[in-house]
């Protein structure tokens, strides 16, 4: 995967770099070669040429390496005990979200498994109120009561916690695109864990029955806990499995590669051709759950590999400081805004307070028809009460 | 029965014969318009679907079949294969993608040809319709009506023959209902589908075909029922039955029968299992010192030992002058075998001897 994506033309060369502002590099573009997309059933694929802007290259470093901030600090809290329960760490895999959001338009929704934290961000949510979901806390995104698996945003359906379950609802939200005529599409995303579900095949049969606009997008780590994908999956073709829907494999360690790929889909899917399958070859860095070492199943050499060889972030700051469209001294203060940020926001998510008890009955029902709801003993009476705002009410 | 009941309180019992069938009015009755529970259901869907636009009906053999047990017949002809969605046999799939629908402002109607085939569902219904807008702190809603027959048909055997409404009762979360005639299953349907929370819709494939009278008020295109609220069907001071669905049925002729010995019970139809109308068991059970729950579901954590906890619960414990007592279907899975379906179903006489059993008579 190494140097998959090679720098192609850059005709610009700026001698005088060494006068610059800090802020703005020498070249506003650049055109890169992504590695070739495997196509299932489908004769073009998306360009493996790529134009790059420096000001979405800046943006881009900018979500994933706050992503793995994010996480890393999500890692920490866990270990210090105050991420309590599940914890399911995206590091090794922003080039996968930070691609596909990249395309999204107004219309275009998502619906993702456990591994939430990141796409929660990507959606507009706060570092803070995603750090604090995950402190339990009350600027928390659900108000600290869904946890790290729960969050929501615009178009964001979440953070499920039955692996596979996602993929119908997102075949459904995107038959409520087509339904309601937005011209959006749903990303519907899993693990090669959950490609093997039974749901996801009903999902893709209906789908492509009534051409439902869903991108249905196989995020492969290559394990399913800590099963690898060889030894649970009788086809690790995942791009390939929706048999009637075509697919596309995309080198899920390149952004650049992501986009295109989500660009094309897209494309194909409003275009009312129906569903797609798209296999992001990826890999996680962290255990499958803050529980799991994940290295009874792989060994640390080849997770060091990785992250040597095939890392997101180092192998897209080293092609765009390559081609000139920033330098590092803008990367080295972006990295150091953005761990401000983060410990920041660390810090006011352990600081922050739960919320109150009274909450312990609150949004039960968005039209509840009972005020009392039974406590731990007839004699704990609780008042159901109404918070937050019901998106679906009338 | 692991007990006598030897208390009782006679007194109610002594001025029985007092207002003997005095309220059965039946030339009001006759002037009434029938209808079937099937078609009930059916024009609740068609008033809703011509309400609003986003409210689609997704299941096996709704459309072009016309409806399983043709409960959505002529809707498919009417509003089209958008609207009337003719799914695979895949009920986590469509019951998932009904759901995803819901979530993202839709209000889908998805039929389970019967509630056994919901449990290959179930997840969707409780993970990812029920919690959601918990879990969500308020934020996404899920409107959506899960609705089919429920509970024991004829001759079906076990896999065809239960009764979810314990299972989906237990649940935080969503509401369900068990309609017994056709003013509770029209009234009812509508107001589910206008809902913007989950509601499991439990019906009853026997009483599909019955006629029951209806009013003029009834039919009007506004006409919706509370969700929660019981319906006292018959009035009566001696003994309280309280029952869903079928049950219902099973109340109304085993309270004629008692009638007959002087022995007038209230029948309570409740409608809505969740939320449960509780304070109207418990005015009831003020007044008549006794109760019999009635279900045809099994007895394990059913609905009758719900209600039972409940009036254990509340002041009414101190009015009553007997146990509770709940008829249920037997706790066995449900035998092809004729004589034995009926010896696992609760019948008239079952009520009527538990009741005089309560009563000490």
């Amino acid at each position: 995967m190494n140097g998959s994506s090679v720098l192609r033309k850059h005709s610009l060369k700026n001698v005088l770099s060494i006068f610059e502002s800090r802020f703005f590099s020498s070249t506003s573009e650049a055109t890169f070669e992504t590695k070739p997309f495997k196509l299932h059933k489908l004769e073009n694929g998306p360009s493996t040429t790529v134009t790059l802007s420096s000001e979405d290259a800046i943006k881009y470093y900018k979500q994933m390496q706050t992503i793995r901030r994010i996480e890393t600090a999500a890692g920490n809290l866990y270990k210090e005990k105050i991420v309590r329960g599940f914890c399911h760490l995206y590091s090794g895999q922003e080039a996968c979200a930070v691609g596909m959001k990249a395309m999204f338009r107004d219309t275009d929704s998502i619906i993702t498994a456990y591994r939430a934290h990141g796409w929660t961000y990507l959606m507009g949510v706060d570092p803070f109120s995603v750090l604090s979901e995950l402190t339990g806390r009350k600027s928390g995104n659900a108000r600290g009561k869904g946890g790290s698996m729960h969050m929501y945003a615009k178009n964001f359906y979440g953070g499920n916690g039955i692996v596979g379950a996602q993929v119908p609802l997102g075949a459904g939200i995107a038959l409520a695109a087509k339904y309601l005529g937005t011209g959006g599409v749903c990303f519907t995303l899993y693990g090669d864990g959950a490609a093997n579900q039974g749901q996801v095949f009903e999902a893709y049969n209906m789908s492509k029955l009534w051409d439902i606009p869903c991108v249905y997008v196989c995020e492969n780590n290559g394990y399913g806990m800590g099963t690898s994908s060889e030894r649970a999956s009788a086809s690790v073709a995942y791009y390939t499995r929706g048999d009637y829907i075509p697919g596309i494999w995309v080198d899920g360690m390149d952004i650049l590669a992501v986009r295109e790929a989500a660009r094309f889909a897209i494309d194909y899917c409003s275009s009312g051709k129906g569903p797609l399958v798209m296999e992001t070859a990826t890999y996680r860095y962290s255990g499958h759950s803050m529980s799991d070492p994940g290295t009874s199943y792989r060994t640390r050499d080849e997770i060091q590999e990785v992250r040597q060889t095939r890392d997101p972030i180092t192998s897209f700051k080293e092609k765009i400081i390559g081609a000139n469209l920033v330098n590092i001294d803008e990367l080295k203060q972006i990295d150091k805004e953005i761990k401000a940020q983060i410990d920041d926001a660390v810090k006011r998510a352990k600081a922050d307070t739960e919320i109150p008890l009274s909450e312990l009955s609150g949004d039960i029902y968005a039209k509840p028809l009972e005020t009392k709801v039974r406590g731990v003993s007839p004699f704990e009476s609780l008042e159901h009460i109404r918070i937050g705002q019901a998106v679906n009410l009338n | 029965m692991a007990f006598t009941i030897s208390f009782h309180k006679p007194s109610a019992l002594t001025n029985t014969v007092k207002i003997l069938k005095r309220s059965l009015n039946t030339t009001r009755v006759l002037a009434n318009k029938q209808m079937t529970v099937r078609d009930a259901l059916n024009s609740a869907m068609d008033d809703e679907m011509e309400r609003d636009e986003r409210v689609f009906i997704l299941g096996e053999e709704v459309a072009m079949y016309d409806g399983a047990y043709k409960v959505s017949r002529g809707l498919y002809k009417k509003y089209g294969e958008k609207r009337v969605i003719d799914t695979p046999i895949t009920e986590i799939g469509f019951a998932g993608i009904a759901v995803g629908a819901a979530m993202a402002g839709l209000r889908p109607i998805c039929e389970f040809m019967t509630f056994n085939f919901s449990l290959q569902a179930i997840d969707h219904v409780i993970n990812s319709a029920a919690k959601t807008f918990y879990m969500s702190a308020g934020l996404v809603n899920v409107p959506i009506v899960f609705r089919g027959p429920n509970g024991a048909a004829a001759g079906v055997a076990a896999q065809h023959s239960q009764c979810f409404g314990a299972w989906y009762s237990q649940c935080p979360g969503l509401k369900v209902i068990s309609p017994y005639n056709s003013e509770d299953a029209r009234g009812l349907l509508k107001a589910a589908i206008r809902d913007p929370d989950p509601v499991v819709f439990l019906e009853n494939e026997l009483l599909y075909g019955n006629q029951y009278p209806i009013t003029d008020e009834v039919l009007d295109k506004d006409f919706v029922l509370p969700i929660g609220k019981a319906k006292i069907e018959r009035k009566g001071d001696h003994i309280t039955f309280v029952a869903h669905s079928k049950g219902v049925e099973l109340a109304l002729d085993a309270a004629k029968e008692l009638s007959s010995v002087g022995i007038e019970a209230e029948v309570i139809n409740l409608r809505s299992l969740r939320p449960l109308d509780i304070n109207t068991i418990i005015q009831s059970v003020v007044r008549t010192n006794h109760i019999i729950s009635i279900e045809q579901g099994w007895p394990y954590a059913g609905i009758g030992s719900e209600i039972s906890a409940q009036i254990m619960e509340s002041e009414a414990f101190y009015h009553l002058d007997a146990p509770v007592i709940r008829v249920t279907g037997a706790d066995v899975p449900m035998p092809y075998t004729k004589s034995l379906e009926i010896a696992a179903l609760p019948q008239i006489n079952n009520i009527v001897d538990a009741a005089k059993k309560l009563l000490g008579v």
